[in-house]
């Protein structure tokens, strides 16, 4: 798992994994992770960063010095799938996003080779304004209405596990 | 030996004020997580601050009301709260833009050690078998053009917690300008750290007996 902050209220499924050595962590300050996932959509395949440097987070890794100041290489990221959840989306994969939830979403849809995401509605051509589209549909491969999804820091609350009993 | 009186000294919300109160109006700020979040409840009269929250808002208002809650409103440590008129959501890249890209002037984080280089340790006790975590604190550090720390003077068992060097592993190297404790408010500078103000009651020799590291008077 590559993260910034593994640790999440009542998650017990990767810390289960982490102590029996069954899963891999690989720990990135947030803004590293961010550009690494944009990177990896834009096609450039690494970038010097300031964040890390002097601290174990840059072990072993490359660094290079710019006008008299020390950055450190990150590779850009790539995944087979993204999971996204949007506001709205129309059929070719046109996304707006609801307040702080936009999150990652934007930038993990340019990042994988499948992106599936999650709309609360899906809306006809058109009825999202394009001024405010705020993912491309290009970047979509496949859209699933939820209209009123759980969410899951409710649903890992109520030790609700799956596959639903 | 720690001598730390817990009964002298500023309270948490006292210590927010201190930092709200140097805060130039106009400023972009982040707050960290936990004491840092107090400080947006002190803006002097007259100021306008606008907080920017990592996980993507520039312009966070203050907690919602009882049953305005929206789970799809929350800041960096998952608290619900609101938006002033004028905010911009954003997603994480434009957001670490911001932070790295030296547009936000001041940060205000806590800490577990600093030291009188203004090296700062807050995200781990490099304690073997804990599941680290980081966020944006090494980000923030890298890239915000002021940072502030505000944090108890000492440990919780008396330790002091501004030190020569940071035996926990850095969240950064030479970062903080200015510390707000219990006890003072402590600039570092390239001559080393000097007291700008000391809490009532306390004085230079009691902060000095409960600091690791020299202090300098201006």
């Amino acid at each position: 798992m590559i993260c910034s902050f593994p640790r999440t209220a009542n998650s017990t499924v990767f810390p289960d994994l982490y102590y029996k050595k069954e899963i891999e962590l690989e720990l990135v300050p947030q803004g590293s992770l961010a550009e690494r996932i944009r990177a990896g959509g834009a096609g450039i395949p690494a970038f010097y960063t300031p964040s890390s440097v002097n601290t174990p987070l840059a072990e072993g890794k490359d660094t290079r010095d710019f006008d008299g100041k020390t950055y450190v290489m990150e590779y850009a990221i790539k995944a087979d799938f993204s999971l996204v959840k949007c506001n709205l989306a129309d059929r070719y994969g046109n996304l707006t996003y609801n307040k702080t939830a936009r999150n990652f979403g934007p930038i993990m849809c340019t990042a994988a080779k499948t992106t599936i995401v999650q709309t609360k509605k899906i809306v006809e051509p058109g009825e999202i304004d394009p001024e405010i589209v705020v993912t491309p549909g290009i970047f979509v491969t496949k859209v699933v209405e939820v209209t009123n999804p759980e969410a899951e820091s409710k649903l890992v609350a109520e030790d609700r596990r799956y596959p639903c009993q | 030996m720690p001598i730390t009186d817990k009964k002298i000294g500023w309270d948490r919300n006292q210590m927010a004020q201190k930092a709200a109160l140097d805060i130039p109006d106009g400023s972009y700020v982040n707050l960290g997580i936990g004491m840092p979040e107090l400080v947006s409840g002190f803006v002097p009269e007259g100021r306008e601050v606008i907080y920017h929250t990592e996980n993507g808002l520039l312009g966070m208002g203050q907690v919602p009301e009882s049953g305005k809650e929206d789970p799809e409103l929350i800041n960096a440590g998952k608290k619900c709260i609101t938006a002033i008129p004028g905010a911009c959501f954003f997603h994480h890249a434009d957001s670490f833009t911001m932070i790295r890209g030296s547009h936000i002037d001041i940060c205000v984080l806590g800490a577990m050690q600093v030291s009188q280089e203004g090296d700062l340790a807050n995200w781990s006790t490099g304690k073997p078998g804990a599941i680290p975590a980081v966020g944006g604190a090494m980000d923030l550090v890298a890239g915000v053009k002021t940072i502030f720390v505000i944090t108890q003077h000492t440990t919780k068992h008396g330790d002091p917690k501004i030190i020569e060097e940071c035996t926990y592993p850095l969240t950064g190297k030479g970062v903080v300008n200015r510390i707000y404790s219990n006890l003072a408010i402590i600039d570092v500078t390239d001559e080393g750290l000097f007291v700008r103000e000391l809490a009532p009651e306390v004085t230079f020799e009691y902060l000095q007996q409960n600091t690791g590291a020299k202090l300098n008077e201006y």
